[in-house]
């Protein structure tokens, strides 16, 4: 418990700078384990309150459940939610049958890329956890991306001890990313010993699969599990050896450092 | 099999050393061996080395980039996690190549524990000297040398204990003193998670047996407070004081005083979201929230800390700092200087030496400090900093300094530089705590007359109408209802004055000191004070640094007058050069005054404060 409060306040630090320094902040919510615990840390370094939107990316793909989860806990904790989506791409036809790195530069990273246009936000705050997946792994806590969105990993900013980059050339902006020392086995933790509620996908209800991460429905498989728990889930992750993200189609080969590099999350 | 029990702590550690001698792969090879990765991960990459023709390493498991993999080096920090015996390491593979020293200096900032890598072909390189120099400045105490690819050199013991010597000598030189040598080959997993057949000379533990030693960093709490105001947050009825405790504990009834401000009170509550019951207490490490139990006005970059212990207070000190600018560290240029969470503006005064890590020769007489150096110098701030030797303190005793957007340098202090306004400062600091209050407090004041108190100090060469403009500006505010007052120093001169010397009078010293002391009175009793720096000639800007540090904390809103193009004292907010129009003028400082804060309402309007200072 005492590691999982260290990441808290390491994380709560780093929401306060972002919000101290940034007068037009946003924080992404897919409605996943991580942004999830990452809106229930904001709540905690803001005692209760959310002082920015949350804006989701809605690729129109993603399972119903998660659109109801979203929905309720707007409303229950009273946030000020943003759905932002590709409508043009959409329009035009715009399915994983494509290619899924075409499908996801479409939908997801230009979704986000005209939601951050057209409300102008200078910082934006992520869950990306260093462990999901090589590329995350090399992350800034504050990472800066170019007009274009891009990022320039060669060129980041140091990161000296708590002091991080909040100052940038006009037209440019900052992607926090507050739970980068985080792991998989520390949000199920977190999501325990705080109580957070988060979808039931997560869990087996009866017919051994659940879902490990989740995604666009089409992209997104189950795992086999019987974990019913959050208990469960943590018991089965100190054993397992099969990657977090293996259900998830996006990340074979090179996809995943190819869409990032083009400002995918 | 990997160890997964629950765990009880986590460590960061990061490994450094010289581009090629093997981080990324001694990092693999840790994870490979103990069971780590997982399923497919080796498979994977040993598929990817196929279909590129080239030979497995492990170094490939973590240089994720394309660009990494067909350069077979490290171009970023890439953070891995790693659970063994209960704890959890997150540990930071930095890259030794030259061109990439903030990377490594990044990743060394966040570790509390560093194993460094020396090649036992290659030998100690002018990288691992600057590395080994650098986890030292850094403030990394806790760290390990591995000799890697002792197969290379037949195993040979001569050749390890000639590295282990020639190092331990380099790092006696700055006190560092490493807790472990081990000889290694990474590519081969000799004492990596195993130990090694081939050198049965070696007794000592291995690599996974030295980071188990690594100690969790001593508990800061048992430090004296320092908790840096982060922000100040009023969302609801509340107005709570947040920050992390960089050191010490606090508790619900402790007297905080904050510097440099010198502004007291005791907490009432420590507020959390989601703990039941509220907390208490509150100890180093610890991001958190207090309220006060009086509505003082402090702000972000001052210091909350015990009476007894409070950190040091300067416009200047010295420090070892390393340059990561793309620019040159210039003496005379403006930099931001950042201490905690305190940003300001500040220049370097002196370049004291130069170091050259390779072999600690220092080099005098330097006004310029390039990428990738380290040197010792004196930094002067535009305004009074609250920090510590970096010696007694972590948090408050190091730096980073801005230059444009970026953060260009960091380092740490070594030692406070006596400034002139010091005696000032300790005089109101001694008076602010034994200062004997009313009943009547600060907000009633500011209640009753719609406006906060402040000095409107008019500083200015001779014959730059600056009496006039006092007297327009009192006049108008007074006209507006607003409680003002001219203090003409002129009366000063013939009655407070009255009992110094024509030699005494014609320092600023005492002079200043006494003035300042009846603005504060005057500020207490909730005026807006208005005057010229008059009486002390053309020594108006040691009297106006002077005067706001005894004003202090009633903010003093600085205007300069002046018929030529000079440059205006520091910390100057209105500029006028040689007005004719006063009207205008006078609106100018109006709309300042407005603008800090100190006009809050107009005339009329039912009061509404947040705060008071």
């Amino acid at each position: 418990m005492k590691h999982l409060r260290q990441l808290e306040d390491q994380s709560v630090y780093i929401l306060r700078e972002a919000y101290k320094h940034f007068d037009n902040l946003a924080m992404l919510w897919s409605m996943g384990k991580d942004s999830t615990v990452l809106l229930w840390l904001a709540r905690k370094a803001f005692f209760g309150h959310v002082p920015f939107p949350l804006l989701h990316v809605d690729t129109s793909y993603k399972i119903p459940a998660m659109i109801e989860y979203r929905d309720r806990l707007a409303r229950e904790w009273g946030l000020n939610l943003v759905v932002g989506q590709n409508k043009e791409a959409l329009a035009a036809g715009m399915n994983h049958t494509m290619g899924r790195v075409v499908c996801c530069t479409a939908l997801k990273t230009n979704g986000l890329k005209q939601l951050l246009e057209n409300k102008g936000y200078t910082g934006v705050i992520l869950g990306v956890r260093a462990d999901e997946e090589g590329t995350r792994a090399k992350e800034r806590y504050f990472s800066p991306r170019d007009k274009h969105g891009d990022w320039d990993f060669r060129d980041q900013p140091p990161e000296l001890w708590d002091q991080y980059k909040t100052t940038f050339p006009p037209g440019t902006h900052i992607r926090i990313h507050p739970l980068l020392d985080w792991t998989e086995i520390n949000i199920w933790e977190y999501i325990k010993l705080e109580n957070i509620p988060f979808i039931d996908l997560y869990l087996d209800k009866g017919d051994g699969t659940r879902y490990r991460s989740l995604g666009c429905a089409p992209c997104t498989s189950p795992i086999r599990s019987t974990a019913k728990s959050v208990d469960d889930i943590i018991e089965e992750l100190r054993h397992t050896t099969v990657a977090e993200r293996s259900g998830r189609a996006q990340d074979e080969g090179r996809g995943m450092e190819l869409l990032r590099k083009d400002g995918y999350m | 099999m990997s160890e997964t029990t629950k765990p009880s702590e986590n460590l960061n550690i990061v490994i450094v050393g010289h581009v090629d001698h093997g981080k990324s792969t001694l990092l693999g090879r840790l994870y490979a061996d103990t069971g780590s990765l997982p399923d497919g991960k080796l498979d994977k990459v040993r598929a990817i080395c196929k279909q590129q023709g080239k030979e497995f390493e492990y170094a490939f498991l973590f240089d994720a980039f394309l660009e990494e993999q067909e350069q077979g080096i490290t171009i970023d920090t890439a953070r891995t996690f790693f659970m063994w015996k209960g704890r959890q390491y997150i540990i930071i593979d930095a890259p030794g190549h030259k061109e990439f020293l903030k990377n490594m200096i990044s990743g060394a900032a966040r570790a509390e524990a560093a194993l460094l890598l020396i090649d036992a072909l290659e030998g100690v390189r002018e990288q691992s000297k600057k590395h080994g120099y650098l986890l030292s400045l850094l403030g990394v105490r806790q760290f390990a040398v591995v000799v890697n690819k002792m197969d290379l050199v037949g195993y040979r013991q001569d050749v390890f204990d000639g590295i282990e010597k020639e190092y331990r000598e380099f790092l006696g030189q700055f006190k560092a003193v490493p807790s472990q040598f081990v000889p290694v080959s990474a590519k081969l997993g000799d004492n990596i998670a195993n130990r090694s057949k081939q050198m049965s000379w070696y007794s000592g533990p291995t690599v996974l047996e030295t980071l188990s030693a690594f100690q969790k960093e001593a508990a800061r709490s048992e430090q004296p407070l320092r908790l840096p105001v982060q922000d100040v947050y009023k969302f609801d009825a509340r107005r709570i004081i947040t920050g992390r405790i960089t050191a010490g504990r606090l508790k619900v009834g402790d007297h905080l005083v904050f510097s440099p401000s010198n502004k007291r009170a005791n907490i009432r509550t420590v507020e959390a979201f989601n703990i039941e019951p509220q907390p208490t207490e509150g100890q180093a490490g610890q991001s958190i929230g207090v309220t006060l139990d009086e509505q003082i006005f402090v702000e972000r970059g001052e210091v909350a800390s015990h009476q007894e212990h409070l950190p040091l207070v300067s416009t200047a000190f010295r420090a070892n700092l390393f340059w990561l600018g793309k620019r040159p560290l210039e003496k005379g240029r403006k930099y931001l200087l950042r201490v905690a969470t305190k940003e300001v503006d500040c220049e370097v005064a002196s370049i004291h030496r130069i170091i050259d890590t390779m072999d600690l020769a220092q080099q005098q007489g330097s006004s310029t400090i390039s990428k990738n150096q380290v040197a010792e110098l004196t930094l002067r701030t535009k305004a009074p900093v609250a920090f510590d030797l970096s010696t007694s303190f972590e948090s408050t005793g190091r730096f980073v300094l801005v230059d444009e957007y970026d953060i260009a340098g960091g380092g740490i202090i070594t030692e406070l530089v006596h400034d002139d306004q010091e005696f000032l400062r300790e005089e109101a600091r001694r008076r602010d705590f034994a200062w004997v209050k009313g009943e009547v407090t600060v907000e009633d004041r500011a209640q009753q007359y719609g406006h906060r108190a402040a000095v409107v100090l008019i500083t200015g060469g001779r014959h730059t109408s600056k009496s006039f403009l006092a007297r327009k500006l009192e006049g108008r505010l007074v006209a507006d209802g607003r409680h003002a007052y001219l203090l003409d120093g002129e009366n000063l001169r013939r009655g407070l004055d009255a009992d110094l010397s024509e030699e005494e009078r014609g320092q600023t010293t005492e002079m200043a000191r006494r003035y300042g002391e009846v603005a504060r009175l005057l500020t207490d009793t909730g005026l807006i004070v208005v005057s010229t720096t008059n009486p002390f000639g053309l020594a108006y800007r040691e009297a106006s640094q002077a005067i706001r540090t005894l004003v202090h904390p009633a903010p003093v809103i600085a205007v300069h007058m002046s018929k030529s193009e000079e440059e205006p004292p520091p910390n100057t907010d209105v500029v006028l050069s040689g007005p004719t129009d006063f009207d205008a003028a006078t609106a100018r400082i109006l709309d300042e005054l407005k603008r800090r804060g100190v006009l809050a309402q107009a005339i009329g309007a039912k009061p509404i404060f947040q705060y008071s200072i």
